[in-house]
């Protein structure tokens, strides 16, 4: 049985590009996704709440596509694309119209669940700029809040939507 | 005026930007971590525990089980209700012959990291002798139940006895008696963030423990003694906190452990809870089985009420001793004047895990089944559930009202309020009086809608005292160090604000310092919605004295009558027109030249709690044939006598109901007959998503101001929690009239109603829905 620590322990070299910066980093193959952001790119705005795919706090933008980080090898995003919460805010210090509209609105308390909310609700309005308060109820109904009651997080959304729209125009 | 206003929050930047530093995102190096092996049995004793092989393996750097604590180490005491009856059924941070739960701790290991440590937990050999368990409060304490503490030799640890006037007597000439036996469910806080420490020792022994919540200042003195320490050689750390809602912060027996290994290791060791461990190891709450009888008149006048209570607590007591069955018993008559009450709760132990509080302790309870039992009585007089409130509330000429019952070392005293005030604010934005309409027409679509209410009466500012510190720095910016601490609610902002206002100050200029017992002096910390009463006003009163210091100073220099002078908007300004008298800088400058300290403390005694009160009212869709249930509209009038950022109140008011309707619901730590955990993951322990909790209008109310502090403040953390599932309960009920269906018991699943329905044949003649009068 301690042979099959050793084989766990074989490390895997990985190239991750998140949020624009390339990370070379050496994993075991059955470290998650959301401990090699967290622990070793240090890239702790990404949180773990459950670890089984439930809550949605660790969701992050893979390729374009939110997912949850827990449920994910690092290995398996060997060569992919991220976005962190970290890598919302533009470059030169700017917060994203969501950040900014969670904060308008009181769209968070404890804000645990914020980064995965807010990268869901960036892929909601990247693909829906127009959304209903139905629409983005449906739209973060995969990620757990315990503290807001959620209200104050569609109230957030739909004010992103609107200032993205007008900075659009 | 910074009071009152709707303010963004300073503590949002840090959190919407990934800079939060919850626990789990701090790093030290040479930082290790641990893992606490948990038992797999309600109830064993533990016969051997093999660690030999575990103690080999690569990574592993230290094994403990209870043999290798001090022998002299005292068990986890109670820090609220502390009773030396209890003290039988207190639990060590390691189990030692014999365990009590599904979760109770049996040995911990710490490695280089998780991965390794979990690793090594498959090594570690413990045989357990297994014995019957008990799951149940009541069949607990038929005679031959195993016993849970033998020393104790009873399970039923505690019986707490309330009387005022007399209920059986009474009871004998009442004309109308029902009787009722009501239940809610196990249930929790469940915060997203679980919960964690980070423990340092330095080479000269001290010890560095971040993670603390809630309670810091208490924790700390009970580690240093614990851990046999000076309590100068610890420094506990509030870290972000993903969540409090109660549970949290609490002292546990990993408080004690992952400092000791850091200690024993001389690095830093780490513990963050798993979901699975934190639905086993920590606090539970809520369960209880109530009897109630209640007498009343023809009118809905209710004179006797009795209520049995039985008090699920778990394997052991944890550090809420009698608080949350006391507080059941004491807030049960809630918002009514009964002339004779008698109220008896059993607190009993089984082997569950342990319980302490959640978001309205023992008001969540006692609110469901009082209010259903109003309800109860209304439908047995045929008559509007509104009007028995009515007529039973007390009146606003009855304050201050003692209802004869005790909790928390106090009568319960309500200080000031109008109930009926907030039933109208209720009946009048959901259509009361046009319901019964509405509610026909529906029926002739086919479809089942119905109507409910619930009055509540929670309470706040717990005292004794709270302590602030506020300091002028000779730039003009602000700190102010409390003994409170910010579990999510917001105390940061609403502090800046108290003080801002005080010191005419924009309130970005105040740093709000909690949470560390290196920084903060001493305090109590954030529970039972003492924050704002209490921590508020002591930050109004050390703000307040420094703003006389300030203004003394300035009448000097300016030769005037200090009553003359006032601070506003950055400046010192004579009080009647406002002009400005002399910049703050300048008067800052003239401080620092004489060498006047600006720094004030306060320790703000309150000797009686205060309650904030109000009414929720839901209405509700149901569909027969599934038993779904659909919230078409849900509001909540809540009078809290003044709202520092009504924002906020707001926030806690939307977010609270999210709670109670989990509660109501969806929510529940079920068991198996041995004492398995059987809803020990999110997919089996439902927490309402953003689709099943609806809109809420939250209406804020400051007709009652406290008279027991200088803000007339009440608090809002619980009152959005408390009367959701009666108010939803209430309105299944009267959506389904035709059926009789007996809603006695949480939480309120679709198959529930769906089995009562199918059980029940619809009665051939149906009652009034809607108002009688």
């Amino acid at each position: 049985m301690t042979e099959k620590t050793a084989e766990s322990s074989r490390l895997k070299t990985i190239t991750l590009k998140v949020n624009h910066k390339e990370y070379t980093v050496d994993v075991e193959p059955r470290m998650l996704l959301s401990d090699v952001l967290r622990d070793e790119l240090r890239l702790t705005g990404t949180h773990v709440g459950c670890e089984h795919g439930v809550c949605g706090a660790c969701t992050i933008m893979i390729d374009g596509r939110p997912v949850r980080s827990c449920l994910v090898f690092g290995v398996q995003a060997d060569q992919a694309n991220l976005v962190t919460v970290e890598g919302l805010e533009s470059e030169d210090g700017e917060l994203h119209p969501l950040q900014k509209g969670f904060w308008e609105k009181h769209g968070l308390q404890c804000g645990f669940c914020t980064p995965g909310m807010l990268m869901t609700a960036c892929h909601l309005l990247e693909h829906n700029p127009h959304p209903s308060r139905e629409e983005i109820r449906e739209a973060i109904s995969g990620n757990l809040c315990r503290c807001t009651g959620y209200q104050g997080i569609v109230d957030a959304v739909e004010y992103a939507a609107k200032e993205m729209r007008e900075r659009a125009e | 005026m910074s009071i009152g206003a709707s303010l963004k929050r300073l503590e949002d930047y840090n959190l919407l930007t990934g800079r939060g530093q919850y626990v789990g995102d701090l790093r030290f190096p040479d930082q290790c971590e641990a893992v606490i092996i948990r038992s797999p049995h309600a109830h064993a004793i533990i016969r051997s525990i093999d660690v030999e092989e575990a103690r080999r393996l690569d990574g592993v750097l230290l094994i403990l089980t209870a043999s290798d604590l001090p022998g002299d180490l005292r068990p986890i005491p109670m820090r609220l209700s502390p009773d030396p009856i209890l003290e039988k059924a207190l639990q060590y941070p390691l189990a030692k012959d014999r365990v009590r739960y599904v979760g109770d701790p049996v040995a911990l290991i710490v490695a280089k990291n998780r991965y390794m440590a979990e690793d090594a937990a498959d090594f570690i050999k413990i045989e357990y002798d297994v014995l019957p368990p008990v799951t149940d409060a009541v069949q607990s304490l038929e005679p031959g139940a195993p016993l849970l503490h033998p020393d104790a030799g009873t399970n039923e640890m505690y019986l707490i006895h309330g009387k005022k006037g007399d209920a059986a007597e009474r009871l004998k000439t009442c004309e109308h008696v029902l009787k009722e036996e009501l239940y809610v469910q196990r249930h929790s806080g469940i915060p997203m963030e679980t919960r964690g420490l980070l423990a340092l020792c330095d080479e000269d022994e001290r010890l560095t423990v971040y993670g603390a919540a809630k309670v810091v200042h208490f924790n700390h003195q009970l580690m240093a003694r614990l851990l046999n320490k000076n309590i100068e050689e610890i420094r506990l750390i509030e870290t972000d906190c993903g969540g409090g809602f109660g549970p949290r912060g609490e002292f546990y027996p990993e408080d004690y452990l992952i400092p000791f290994a850091a200690m024993r290791l001389k690095r830093p060791v780490r513990w963050i809870e798993d979901r699975l461990e934190h639905f086993k190891a920590t606090n539970h709450s809520r369960e209880q089985k109530h009897q109630v009888t209640v007498g009343f008149d023809g009118d809905g006048r209710i004179y006797a009420l009795r209520d049995e209570i039985f008090f699920d607590q778990g394997g052991y007591i944890r550090t809420h001793g009698t608080t949350v069955p006391s507080l059941t018993q004491a807030m049960f008559p809630g918002p009514y004047d009964f002339s004779d009450i008698e109220i008896v709760t059993h607190l009993v132990l089984t082997n569950k895990t342990p319980v302490g509080t959640y978001r309205g302790p023992g008001r969540f309870e006692g609110t469901f089944v009082r209010e259903r039992v109003i309800d109860m009585v209304a439908a047995h007089l045929k008559l509007d559930p509104t009007v028995v409130r009515e007529r039973n509330y007390i009146r606003p000429e009855q304050m201050p009202y003692s209802n004869g019952l005790s909790a928390l070392g106090q009568v319960i005293e309500y200080d000031s309020g109008n109930y009926a005030e907030t039933l109208d604010y209720a009946r009048k934005f959901m259509g009361w009086e046009q319901f019964a309409g509405k509610q026909a027409r529906a029926r002739e679509e086919g479809r089942f809608i119905g109507l409910g209410f619930a009055s509540f009466v929670e309470k706040s500012g717990f005292g004794p005292w709270e302590f602030a510190e506020v300091e002028m720095r000779p730039d003009g910016r602000v700190i102010c160090k409390t003994g409170l601490t910010e579990v999510g609610q917001g105390i940061t902002t609403t502090l800046a604000q108290i003080c801002s206002d005080q010191l005419g100050i924009p309130y970005e200029y105040v740093s709000v310092v909690h949470g560390d017992t290196d920084l903060v002096e001493k305090g109590n910390g954030s529970f039972a919605t003492r924050g704002a009463v209490v921590g508020g006003s002591a930050a109004w009163h050390a703000a307040g004295l420094l703003k006389e210091k300030l203004l003394e100073v300035a009448a000097g220099q300016l030769a005037v009558p200090v009553d003359m002078l006032a601070l506003k908007h950055g400046s010192v300004v004579y009080a009647e027109a406002e002009q400005v008298a002399m910049p703050l800088d300048e008067l800052l400058q003239i401080c620092s030249d004489r060498g006047i300290t600006l720094c004030e403390k306060y320790t703000f005694h309150i000797e009686h709690m205060t309650y904030p009160y109000g009414c929720h009212a839901a209405e509700v869709e149901l569909d027969p044939g599934t038993g779904a249930l659909h919230i078409l509209n849900y509001y909540i009038a809540y009078d809290l006598g003044k709202a520092i950022n009504p924002m906020l109140v707001e926030g806690q008011l939307i977010g609270g109901m999210a709670q109670g309707l989990g509660g109501a619901i969806y929510e529940e730590l079920k068991y198996d007959e041995i004492g398995q955990l059987v809803s020990g993951s999110f997919m089996d322990y439902l927490i309402p998503t953003s689709m099943e909790v609806p809109e809420v209008r939250a209406e804020i109310l400051e007709n009652y101001p406290s008279p027991l502090n200088p803000l007339g403040v009440k608090g809002a953390g619980e009152g959005g929690t408390v009367a959701v599932a009666p108010a939803i309960a209430n309105a299944i009920v009267n959506a389904l009239q035709e059926y009789a269906i007996p809603i006695t018991s949480l939480p309120l699943r679709p198959e529930h109603i769906r089995k009562a329905l199918k059980q029940m044949k619809p009665r051939t003649e149906r009652r009034s829905a809607g108002p009688t009068g």
